[in-house]
């Protein structure tokens, strides 16, 4: 298959085992080693048939329409907000996305923004290696076991954090499209009823056009000045700007965060606030996830172009 | 002032914090014999006021032995802020007929919470990539590098009491697989039993510390067991930092020996070992892991209880039988 033409336009990871991957069994055109990267899709647009995506880098309108053979969209994230999968639909090409290896990890972040949020964990770091314990013991902190956990999306993700937070004897609440009955969870049919009887809110449904800044100023507000604010979805969920105003108000009590409006840029008025944990989307950040995100991928366009049924198709 | 003297007498030398933090919740109830604030060296004001005191409320800081309980000669409760009440001579107690209290499970969650919490930082890296995108280098360097996947990780807990129970409660949920030493099996639960530590760090890919300082588990975590853990492996300690061969951990941390550790305690705190200072698989945390108000709370909670169940000739609420 390595004269089939497979189209990046970023590296996935700080592993380099999807790129070992891809180049062993196809032809990878890797838009980010050329200087003229419109030039370099010119040239090659007719030839590609596949691109390998992932949760920054999709491909929209424009794109899809530049390249006349283009067969699948293999994505290496479970998200897909960055693919314009109505286009996709319409001219029949085929997405893929990596469901379910990631869900513990994403879910594990979830948490462990949290603790390190109310517990201060990363500040508590930064106290003891710039020798400030001798001066002093650190302050009182919030505890995270028995507050409410407040979770948008019931997903495969929002699940796995419910059942984290549940062995913490965590009440859980929810926002979800549809109410889940079987759950024994508390349902809430508005995101700021949701927030106003939560101690912190995680953001964990796919981005949509619906779901675009789904955290305004009215949930920040009703979440408060002792709730926290855990994004493990997509910066886009959050309207960014409101969010930064309010930690800097003390509106809100505090916020981890995986994802931003514009990565990798960060709000730099973020940095001093000891109320933030901030990670560079990092949800399934670990060897074992990102290997098995791959091989999916790999597993996908392979399946592909053997005319066998795909592995994890979203469209 | 009639009602104050009314309320039963209870000496404190130091104020333990949650005691602080909770005053009107003592003084509603209890008049307070308050030592630290007298001119008076203590022994003076003992003897001057403290000679009827039945109920000693105390800090970890005042260590209880013959030398203070011979100035108080009607002495009965010692109440102990702390889980451990080392600082508490318990056979001169004993001797005396002196109860001892101490916080029981007041603490048990805040603390396994800093436990997991340690756990999932240095496996996910969260502090060093915290402070990774604070200094501006995501979107100059570019990605940090990838941590290690929780779920399914085996998980050793050293001292399988209430503080570890809570921990293996809370790593179940991530899926985590829990084996255990400690001094004895608990038969009532299905986690299996390692009745030495280092098989249980052969055995394992994280050993986290939970269990009290003895005699027995000073210097237990050693260079055997750090070894049999191996160089995927990670400790988390929140127990006390001599359980722990520091200067043995560090050596493995350096060699690459375990991959990281996260540490609440240690050997000489205030001070850590320099070479800690730098490492990005540790992280490092200063004694805190009681340290909320809702554990503070409860810890005044319990020690109100204990003094109103020993005014009121019930039974104590958490004696410490040694």
């Amino acid at each position: 298959m390595d004269s089939i033409d497979v189209f990046m336009q970023v590296p996935t990871s700080i592993s380099a085992y999807l790129e070992q991957e891809l180049d062993k069994r196809f032809n990878v055109l890797k838009l980010w080693t050329v200087p003229n990267k419109t030039q370099f899709i010119k040239d090659n647009s007719s030839s590609i048939r596949a691109i390998v995506g992932h949760g920054g880098a999709g491909a929209d309108a424009e794109l899809i329409d530049s390249l006349p053979n283009l067969e699948i969209i293999s994505s290496f994230s479970v998200g897909t907000d960055k693919i314009d999968l109505k286009k996709c639909k319409e001219k029949g090409i085929r997405v893929t996305n990596t469901p379910d290896v990631l869900t513990d990890d994403v879910a594990d972040i979830a948490i462990g923004l949290a603790l390190a949020v109310m517990r201060r964990l990363c500040e508590s770091d930064r106290y003891v290696r710039s020798g400030q314990w001798k001066k002093g013991n650190y302050k009182l902190t919030t505890k995270f076991t028995g507050k409410t956990v407040g979770i948008i999306g019931l997903g495969r993700i929002g699940k796995a954090v419910a059942k984290r937070a549940e062995a913490f004897s965590c009440p859980i609440a929810y926002f979800s499209r549809t109410e889940k009955p079987e759950l024994k969870y508390k349902y809430y049919p508005t995101v700021v009823e949701l927030a106003s009887n939560c101690d912190v809110l995680v953001v964990a449904c796919p981005l949509t056009e619906e779901t675009r800044h789904i955290i305004n100023r009215e949930v920040i507000d009703a979440l408060g000045p002792k709730g926290v604010l855990i994004n493990i979805g997509r910066g886009h969920h959050v309207d960014e700007p409101e969010l930064v105003s309010a930690l800097l108000e003390g509106r809100l009590g505090g916020a981890g965060l995986d994802v931003y409006q514009n990565e990798p840029e960060v709000p730099e008025q973020l940095f001093g606030l000891e109320n933030m944990v901030l990670l560079p989307h990092a949800g399934s950040g670990t060897t074992e996830t990102r290997n098995a995100m791959a091989d999916l991928v790999i597993g996908n366009l392979e399946a592909h172009f053997l005319n066998k049924p795909l592995l994890t198709p979203v469209v | 002032m009639a009602e104050l003297l009314d309320l039963p007498e209870v000496l404190i030398i130091q104020p333990p914090p949650p005691f602080t933090s909770f005053e009107s919740d003592f003084t509603q109830k209890f008049n307070i014999l308050r030592a630290w604030e007298s001119s008076l060296p203590l022994d003076q004001f003992l003897t001057t006021h403290a000679q009827s005191v039945q109920a000693l409320l105390c800090h970890v800081f005042t260590p209880v032995n013959g030398d203070l309980l011979r100035l108080l000669p009607a002495l009965k409760l010692v109440v102990s802020v702390s889980t451990g009440a080392n600082h508490v001579d318990k056979a001169e107690c004993r001797r005396r007929g002196i109860a001892v209290t101490n916080a029981g499970n007041a603490y048990s969650e805040d603390v396994a919470d800093m436990a997991v919490g340690l756990f999932i930082d240095v496996n996910r890296i969260i502090s060093a990539a915290d402070w990774y995108v604070r200094r501006g280098l995501w979107s100059s360097k570019g990605d940090y590098p990838l941590g290690s996947k929780i779920s399914g990780k085996r998980v050793g807990i050293v001292g399988l009491g209430n503080i570890g129970y809570e921990v293996a409660k809370r790593l179940e949920g991530f899926g985590c697989k829990i084996s255990y030493n400690s001094r004895s099996e608990r038969p009532s639960l299905s986690y299996p039993f390692y009745s030495n530590v280092c098989e249980l760090a052969a055995n394992s890919d994280a050993l986290i510390i939970c269990c009290a300082l003895t005699d027995q588990t000073r210097h237990m975590i050693n260079k055997e067991v750090l070894s049999a853990l191996g160089k995927d492996g990670v400790v988390v300690n929140i127990g006390r930092g001599a359980i722990i061969d520091e200067k043995e951990l560090v050596k493995c941390l350096v060699n690459g020996e375990i991959r990281g550790a996260g540490l609440d305690v240690f050997e000489n705190e205030p001070h850590i070992p320099k070479e800690l200072v730098a490492m990005d698989n540790v992280v490092l945390s200063p004694h805190k892991a009681v340290l909320t108000l809702e554990s503070f709370k409860r810890g005044s909670e319990v020690m109100i209880a204990n003094l109103e169940a020993f005014f009121s000739n019930k039974p104590l609420v958490t004696p410490v039988m040694d």
